[in-house]
């Protein structure tokens, strides 16, 4: 039997989204890719050239009329001999030229991510790309696009690889200080040494107190509360309709409040309507879901607070609600004024928590670091100031490894199989 | 006639450690010299240890070998280099009388149970089935043995240079072994070329060393051998001189009479101890180098000008020795030359410096491109181990590079291959911190003791040494408040809390002595153990974060590569990676993440297709009824 993920076989998959559809793309790539164009096409193909062919069956039964693309290795995507079939996007199509592959001998489905994991173990991208390129298929607003887009095209690999340069050069001054001060061509360590060393660690800094890229997924939260019949549930329902919603919360975190997670001008934001609070609820089950919204109000980048002025948590925004209605209370503080019902207000507040989103969440085509590169990225951060701090060259020497270490497993220079796995996990087959 | 369990051909320091590490194994074993007064003799500079080397001579003397030794019953001068810095990087170096450490050298190979010294020239291998099956001496007798190991120098295809002159033998005097060179030719290994060289030898008594300044012996006691007791000989002292503006100019004006320059040398020397001609050549612009003159015995006047190694003409080397302080009618007793050799490119070997071409034959040494005693000694011993282990069914100590600057040398080499001659620096050894001069017995014997090749004598010595270190670690572990240290006139915080010794260990101006009244022990006992725990205890949080790194290596270290292992068949391999890796084939993935140029890509490449590989073969392999 062969292990799945073995890089010897040809793999086939559906590379464009689900039928039906105005085209399905199926790609195939291996050693075996140039036989099945053979097989399907009848002919050998020009590289790197779209041709108009009709594909069949190994019966010769017409499937398809495609256009076909063929990507001799390692000059690929994946770096191996690569096959695109751009059919028509129907499911029948898209299937009988699947199972036509497939029913090649040495042809077999693609698992998860191996196309990926094929161009990253054959130097097509490194694992920071790959990690980038993992975000962008998995990318559902436009600021994860461009940011993920980033990562893809090697600006945060590309950054690490300036970095290492440069920890290199000062670990070569270092060891030439160790291993050769009593000969005298090496003098001690040069001036400018501790400043580059600084410098090195700001710029380290200057990249971690950016954005995450985690942020990205899981939006700007902006929590709505106030007492009960504030009028929460209403503003709530005004904010995210008719907005474009966003179906993959992070896994794993808890939502007892109402969440709904919604793309406004392809920023990511996360609505909370919490629980009334009020301080003197005697019925337990309500002291537990007033409990969770005092939690869900520290959690939130934003409080949009309904209740009366100034009774709301600190740097919570004042909003003045139900301005239609006839017992409104006006807030002499309020930052907004908006009414569910007609809708007054609404849009200025949806502008102002977009505006707010934008200063927390990664800027537009800014590679974001996600939590395994922020990990190691501090990780260097760390190793540099200690080595900034230290006047034993010795322990100089072993910081700055350190650093180089940590960048070394940024871009996958040292990996385990457990971390790629879990990477290529992420993807969807066919990419 | 006689059998063998291994053979050794040469009496250098790698045949010296090699035959004496198979024989401890318990190996029957033999060591083959041209000459068997020359067994021992120091080819070039008289000075045993330095930086990184320092750590060598070390280890090889904590798993029981000669060089430390016979370092001490020679040593003339003592001088612990990089003393400025951390202890880590200290470098222990002697000056040895060459005739005292031969001498000692001599004795300790005659008093090595299981060895036999034969006096020939070993002409050729005796092969058979591919496999080695012997030596054959020039005069046509064989000795019989599965194991052979080559620890020929620059012996090896040796051609010396001294400005347009030409010789072929290594050493001046003798002769290069040249039919064993055309044998190893025809077996197709992957050979290459490389140049060493040494400076012209001074008649000390021509030497006005008033005028120049003096470089003491150090006046502690450290030995470089843990079995010393003590220092043996009267102490010299060495000068300092420098070359001048003077002597770079005659050199530039006959640069075209150097064979570095004139083209008939091209094979690569050492970056590190480059001759001066060279050094002239590529730092131009500085206005002297620095020269030690350092006494090559007590009963000798010759003395080596350590910084001048040359391969110019006579003439040009009598004006250059001329021009500098102190030597202004300093006599050349015997001029300086280069040497030019073949070596075998160690990708060649396996961990254990076997070739994998021809089984049995084992290579230690220059002859595996690498330049120093210190380097060969260190081979010679893991070679020796290795033969002599595999001849009793005993596996030698296990050497990696988190234990050893021997592990790590041995594992550069056969991965990444030399492109100058290898010389060991602290720089290569990536858990330097733990790898420190001062703890290669802590690090070592015990290995030793449990592969039975360390003698009684030591075994006695360490184990008493654990004694006390037990004794010590008690100490160290008891608890002192900070208000007792500032009662005491030390400066620490006084609300600094109860802790233990090791902690307070790492404060700054914080040492054994000022906390003697604390640990219970007199750490005079053994002050050499206890400052060497105390460095642990300093250096405690950077170890602890490095095991957590062994440990990743560790597990990478698990998935094997066969030697046979078909790297062309790697999808997405390319060409020049499956070159580099078939040329080294590292005998684990860990190990192929360290030859030279091999991309994370190619890694993650292999690593998919090598646990294929173990999926496939657990599956085909016959299910237990």
């Amino acid at each position: 039997m062969t292990s799945a993920r073995d890089g010897g076989s040809t793999i086939v998959a559906l590379s464009s989204g689900a039928p039906p559809a105005a085209i399905g793309v199926i790609r195939v790539s291996g050693p075996k890719a140039k036989g099945a164009a053979r097989a399907l096409v009848g002919r050998l193909l020009e590289p790197r050239r779209a041709t108009l062919a009709r594909l069949r069956d190994a019966d010769g039964a017409l499937l398809d009329e495609a256009l076909v693309l063929w990507f001799p290795g390692p000059r690929s995507a994946t770096g191996e001999d690569l096959l695109e079939l751009h059919c028509h996007g129907g499911r029948a199509v898209v299937d009988a030229v699947h199972r036509a592959l497939v029913a090649l001998p040495g042809l077999r489905s693609a698992e998860a991510g191996e196309f990926t994991r094929r161009a990253f173990a054959n130097g097509r991208m490194d694992l920071a790309q790959a990690e980038g390129l993992a975000d962008l298929l998995a990318a559902e607003t436009e600021l994860q696009r461009s940011t993920a887009l980033a990562s893809a095209q090697g600006q945060l690999s590309g950054q690490i690889g300036e970095w290492r340069e440069a920890v290199l050069k000062l670990s070569a001054q270092v060891e030439a200080a160790l291993d050769f001060s009593d000969e005298d061509d090496v003098e001690e360590l040069p001036e400018g040494f501790t400043k580059s060393l600084e410098e090195l660690g700001r710029a380290l800094g200057n990249w971690l107190s950016r954005a995450r890229a985690e942020k990205l997924g899981e939006g700007f939260r902006v929590a709505l509360a106030g007492p009960p019949n504030a009028g929460k549930s209403s503003l709530f329902n005004a904010l995210v309709e008719s907005e474009a919603a966003i179906t993959s919360p992070i896994a794993g975190t808890t939502r007892d409040a109402i969440e709904r997670n919604v793309s406004i001008n392809g920023i990511p934001l996360s609505f909370v309507d919490t629980a009334g609070l009020r301080s003197d609820s005697e019925d337990a089950i309500e002291q537990v879901g007033i409990d969770r919204a005092k939690s869900e109000l520290d959690r939130a980048d934003r409080v949009l607070w309904l209740g009366p002025e100034g009774e709301g948590p600190r740097d919570a925004w004042e909003i003045a609600s139900r301005s239609d209605a006839a017992d409104f209370e006006p807030k002499a503080g309020a930052r907004f004024k908006v009414s569910a019902k007609t809708g007054e207000g609404v849009s200025e507040l949806k502008v102002a928590l977009v505006k707010a989103a934008g200063g927390t969440l990664p800027k537009p085509g800014e590679a974001a670091l996600n939590a395994r590169q922020h990990h190691l990225l501090s990780e260097a951060h760390t190793a540099l100031c200690a080595a900034s701090d230290s006047t034993d060259l010795l322990i100089v020497g072993e910081e700055l490894r350190t650093v180089r270490l940590a960048f070394d497993r940024l871009v996958g220079r040292t990996t385990t199989e457990d971390m790629l796995d879990a990477l290529f996990g992420r993807f969807c087959i066919g990419k | 006639m006689q059998r063998y369990d291994v053979l050794v051909i040469g009496g250098g320091h790698a045949g010296v450690e090699a035959a004496c590490a198979a024989a401890r194994m318990g190996a029957r074993s033999a060591l083959i010299s041209f000459d068997l007064g020359a067994v021992g003799a120091m080819s070039c500079n008289p000075a045993i240890g330095g930086l990184g080397k320092g750590h060598l001579v070390r280890e090889v003397d904590a798993l029981d070998g000669v060089l430390g030794r016979a370092a001490d019953a020679g040593a003339i001068h003592y001088r612990m280099l990089n003393r400025s810095k951390g202890s880590a990087v200290w470098g222990p170096r002697v000056q040895a009388d060459r005739v005292l450490f031969k001498a000692e050298v001599q004795r300790l190979v005659q008093a090595q149970a299981n060895l036999d010294l034969v006096e020939g020239e070993a002409a050729a291998l005796a092969l058979r089935g591919g496999r080695v099956a012997g030596v054959e001496f020039a005069d046509g007798a064989i000795l019989e043995a599965p194991r052979v190991i080559l620890c020929t120098g620059t012996f090896l295809g040796g051609v010396l240079f001294r400005g347009e002159e030409r010789f072929e033998g290594g050493r001046v005097g003798e002769n290069a072994a040249t039919r064993l060179a055309e044998q190893l030719r025809a077996a197709e290994l992957p050979m290459a070329r490389l140049k060493t060289g040494t400076p012209p030898r001074l008649d000390g008594r021509s030497i006005d060393w008033a005028s120049l300044p003096e470089q003491p012996s150090d006046d502690e006691n450290w030995t470089m051998s843990a079995l010393s007791e003590r220092r043996v000989n009267p102490q010299v002292f060495c000068a300092i001189t420098r070359t001048t503006l003077e002597a770079h100019d005659v050199i530039r004006d006959n640069f075209h009479r150097s064979p570095l320059f004139s083209g008939a040398i091209d094979a690569a020397g050492p970056r590190y101890c480059p001759s001066i001609e060279d050094k002239i050549h590529r730092f131009g612009d500085r206005d002297g180098h620095q020269v030690f003159l350092e006494p090559e015995g007590l009963d000798t006047h010759l003395v080596y000008p350590n910084g001048i190694s040359t391969s110019l003409p006579v003439d040009v080397q009598r004006a250059v020795v001329r021009s500098m302080p102190g030597l202004d009618r300093a006599e050349i007793v015997e001029p300086g030359y280069a040497v030019e050799y073949d070596h075998i490119d160690p990708r060649a070997l396996t961990p254990d410096l076997q070739l994998r071409a021809i089984p049995g034959l084992y290579c230690a040494g220059q002859i595996n491109g690498t330049t120093g005693y210190e380097e060969a000694a260190a081979q010679g011993l893991v070679a020796g181990l290795a033969a002599g282990g595999e001849a009793m069914g005993r596996a030698p100590p296990k050497l990696d590079r988190a234990n050893s600057y021997i592990a790590v040398m041995v594992d550069d080499l056969t991965l990444q291959g030399v492109s100058e001659p290898y010389r060991m620096l602290t720089s290569r050894a990536e858990y330097r911190l733990r790898l420190r001069a001062n703890n290669a017995s802590s690090r070592l014997t015990a290995l030793g003791i449990a592969a039975g090749c360390v003698s009684e004598e030591r075994r006695r010595w360490y184990e008493r040494r654990e004694e006390l270190r037990a004794r010590f670690i008690a100490g160290f572990e008891r608890e002192v408040g900070a208000k007792d240290l500032v009662d005491h006139g030390l400066k620490v915080r006084r609300d600094g809390g109860q802790k233990r010794i090791e902690e307070w260990l790492r404060h700054d101006g914080i040492d054994l002595t000022v906390l003697q009244p604390w640990i219970g022990e007199n750490v005079d006992q053994d002050l050499e153990l206890a400052q060497e725990m105390a460095e642990d205890a300093v250096y405690a949080p950077y170890l602890a974060r490095q095991d957590a790194e062994l440990q990743d290596l560790r597990a990478s270290e698990g998935l094997a590569l066969a030697p046979d292992f078909p790297y062309a068949q790697v999808p997405g391999l390319s060409n020049e990676m499956v070159e580099r890796l078939s040329d080294a084939s590292p005998p684990t993935l860990a190990a192929a993440g360290r030859v030279s140029g091999v991309t994370p890509a190619a890694l993650a490449a292999l690593l998919v297709h090598a646990r294929r590989r173990e999926a496939e073969k657990a599956d085909s392999a016959p299910k237990a009824a």
